[in-house]
């Protein structure tokens, strides 16, 4: 029996305003050195982003590790202060908020988080897990409080009955169902997955991202969906972004980013990913990419890639590319873009 | 060349015993590639710790079985024997380069143990070797690397140097728990394609450990399918990605997405993997099955043939859709 959610994505509107619109958002974390702690460098981890999310759609981040997206979630959140930039969260620029401010928009963005064992607290039982939300930012009676978890047990697929049992009790897709049940608590617009099924088994992967799927469709949710794994966001995702070092390489519609990447490292990525089915794996391009990710507490000069890009030019060494708009809705930086076939 | 029969693996537990594997046999031949796919806990790295005798005994025992390797039995074998065996006729990769690589050894140190202690090399000839075989893996400035320490290297060049280590003794069978899956896709391929690349050159018979059906479908010759401490399905590769017929093999293959195609709902497989606390009495699929039938409760099911090199431990015959006739 396969989870009765539904298939068709909610179509972005492109109409309205976006929900969350971040533009040139860099996070700089210092590096110290010395007795007095001077400030000798930064790690850039994210290093000037723009995208918008619209209300109801999926954004895939994708990258490799070190790529700067799980950094580039949690600072659209203000779970960490942007250095520079700004994050408009239905037009109020989250960057500059007062804490208190802000406290009042949490319960319209929450976040699910990639570790299931790490994320829970283990000396919480999953009801108060469910309800601290609802405790901090709702008034409801202790009646009431228990019903809504309750629902919200039902909604994610437990046992509304396992409510007094503790995170331990359960296997690591439950785990996840839990912490989506906390992050969905509070009725929020928007939520960051961060890789929430990557520490999963291959065969509760897919009931974990059914139940994502299901639940957007039912609460109208926006996600910014950050993982590494292409093909999951494929199945995923509306409209993908590929970071590298720092910043996005690419930005497009799905089917259009995946059937016609433009931008080199975007290229060698797809190549990368094996294709569960041996004709398909015998007969692929492969574009092997030499070396690792650069640190991002130095990165290269002009565009972040050419270390590592198959196609690269004396100029992009020197140039940092800009994000151009190629076709509607399809953002690349890089040079050569436009350049046919390689 | 390597042939184990009906291997059973068990841990003690604070909780009880664990089952950990449940009498898998299964063979590789000369120069094969095979495939062991499995999530975790489904026996596949214990069983092949097990036939290096590589499980901490106590809490772990290997109950029962043999491992004939060529014509010496692994698993009977005294521990001067199997120390020739191990890295020498044997290589094995682990999955974390991390913590596989001793911190306070060169990488050269590192290569080089293996060729002074089973080929008797001089330190001249070993180094030589131990640079060749690193320029081999694709790790640029060997004679220089030779001189670093694991913490200067990256993960994917750290498990380039764990596949030089086992491949220094020449060794006539490789086997790789999980190689790749530390590392980041662009990491992966290189590795994938060196692998490629050896096996063509120098024949070495692989067994690759993993939890990706896509890694080994565009390397394995043969691919063994683990749940629960069992082997499921075994097939040749077209085989079993064309063709799959036991229902968990059926049921993994969609539940994952794939990147060349838009996929609609991902089917799921519902339930969780076996706890493994009992022995098993019936299939340890059945609970998450959607064909299972009272057979499958009471009895564990034996593997079947069911085409060229292709066996399934399954009662029920889902081409037919019905009960098997065994």
């Amino acid at each position: 029996m396969s989870d009765p959610s539904v298939a068709t994505a909610v179509a972005p509107n492109r109409e309205g305003d976006a929900l969350v619109s971040v533009t040139d958002l860099e996070k700089h974390f210092p590096i110290m050195k010395g007795v007095f702690r001077r400030q000798v460098g930064a790690v850039r981890a994210v290093d000037g982003i723009s995208f918008d999310i619209y209300r109801g759609e999926t954004l895939g981040l994708v990258g490799e590790s070190g790529s700067g997206k799980s950094t580039a979630g949690r600072t659209v959140l203000r779970l960490e202060k942007p250095t520079n930039g700004s994050i408009l969260f239905e037009g109020r620029d989250l960057a500059t908020l007062s804490n208190s401010e802000l406290r009042k928009l949490r319960p319209r963005m929450q976040m699910v988080f990639q570790n299931p064992h790490s994320s829970l607290n283990p000396r919480m039982t999953v009801a108060s897990i469910i309800g601290e939300p609802i405790v901090e930012h709702r008034s409801l009676t202790k009646q009431e409080r228990r019903t809504r978890i309750g629902e919200l047990l039902e909604l994610v697929g437990l046992d509304p009955s396992h409510a007094n049992r503790y995170p331990h009790e359960f296997s690591g897709g439950q785990r996840q169902r839990i912490g989506i049940a906390r992050a969905i608590a509070l009725d929020p617009d928007f939520i960051v997955c961060d890789e929430p099924v990557s520490a999963l088994d291959v065969s509760i992967q897919a009931q974990v991202v059914n139940l994502l799927e299901r639940v957007q469709d039912e609460l109208g949710l926006a996600y910014l969906f950050i993982s590494h794994d292409m093909s999951m966001v494929r199945h995923i995702a509306d409209r993908v972004a590929v970071m590298y070092l720092g910043r996005i390489v690419e930005l497009a519609p799905v089917d259009q980013l995946y059937e016609s990447p433009k931008h080199p490292y975007t290229r060698a990525l797809h190549s990368a990913v094996p294709v569960p089915d041996p004709v398909v794996e015998g007969q692929r391009m492969r574009v092997i990419l030499s070396g690792d990710i650069p640190s991002p507490a130095n990165p290269p000069s002009g565009c972040p890639f050419h270390t590592r890009c198959p196609v690269a030019r004396d100029r992009c060494s020197v140039d940092v590319p800009e994000s151009r708009e190629i076709e509607p809705g399809h953002v690349v930086a890089c040079h050569f873009a436009d350049e046919p076939g390689w | 060349m390597l042939k184990v029969d009906d291997l059973h693996t068990e841990f003690d537990t604070p909780d009880g015993i664990v089952y950990a594997v449940n009498g898998v046999s299964f063979e590789v031949r000369p120069g094969e590639f095979v495939g062991v796919v499995g999530e975790s806990g489904s026996g596949k790295s214990v069983t092949m710790m097990s036939l290096l005798r590589l499980i901490p005994m106590p809490p772990g025992r290997v109950v029962s079985g043999s491992a004939k390797f060529d014509d010496d039995d692994l698993l009977a074998m005294d521990q001067g024997d199997l120390r020739t065996v191990r890295g020498g006729k044997i290589g094995f990769i682990f999955q974390d380069p991390m913590t596989s690589l001793n911190p306070v050894l060169s990488i050269g140190h590192q290569i080089t143990e293996p060729l002074k202690l089973h080929l008797r090399c001089d330190r001249k000839t070993a180094n030589e070797t131990a640079a060749n075989l690193l320029t081999m893996v694709g790790l640029p400035d060997a004679k220089q690397r030779l001189k670093s320490y694991p913490h200067e290297l990256s993960g994917g060049m750290r498990q380039r140097v764990m596949i030089a280590i086992a491949l220094a003794c020449s060794p006539q069978l490789l086997i790789a728990d999980e190689p790749t899956t530390a590392l980041d896709v662009t990491v992966q391929a290189q590795i994938i394609e060196i692998v490629r690349n050896l096996r063509d050159q120098l024949g070495t018979a692989m067994i690759w450990i993993t939890h990706d059906l896509g890694v080994i479908a565009g390397l394995a010759d043969r691919v063994i399918v683990m749940y629960g401490g069992a082997i499921v399905e075994e097939a040749r590769v077209a085989d079993l990605y064309q063709r799959p017929q036991h229902p968990y093999t059926q049921g993994l293959l969609r539940s994952i997405p794939r990147l060349d195609q838009k996929g609609s709902t991902l089917e799921s497989i519902t339930g969780t993997p076996p706890s493994l606390y009992a022995a098993p009495t019936g299939c340890t699929f059945a609970p998450r099955c959607p064909h299972a039938f009272d057979r499958c409760l009471r009895e564990v099911p034996v593997s079947i043939a069911v085409g060229d090199d292709h066996r399934v431990a399954c009662w029920y015959d889902t081409d037919a859709e019905a009960p098997r006739d065994v």
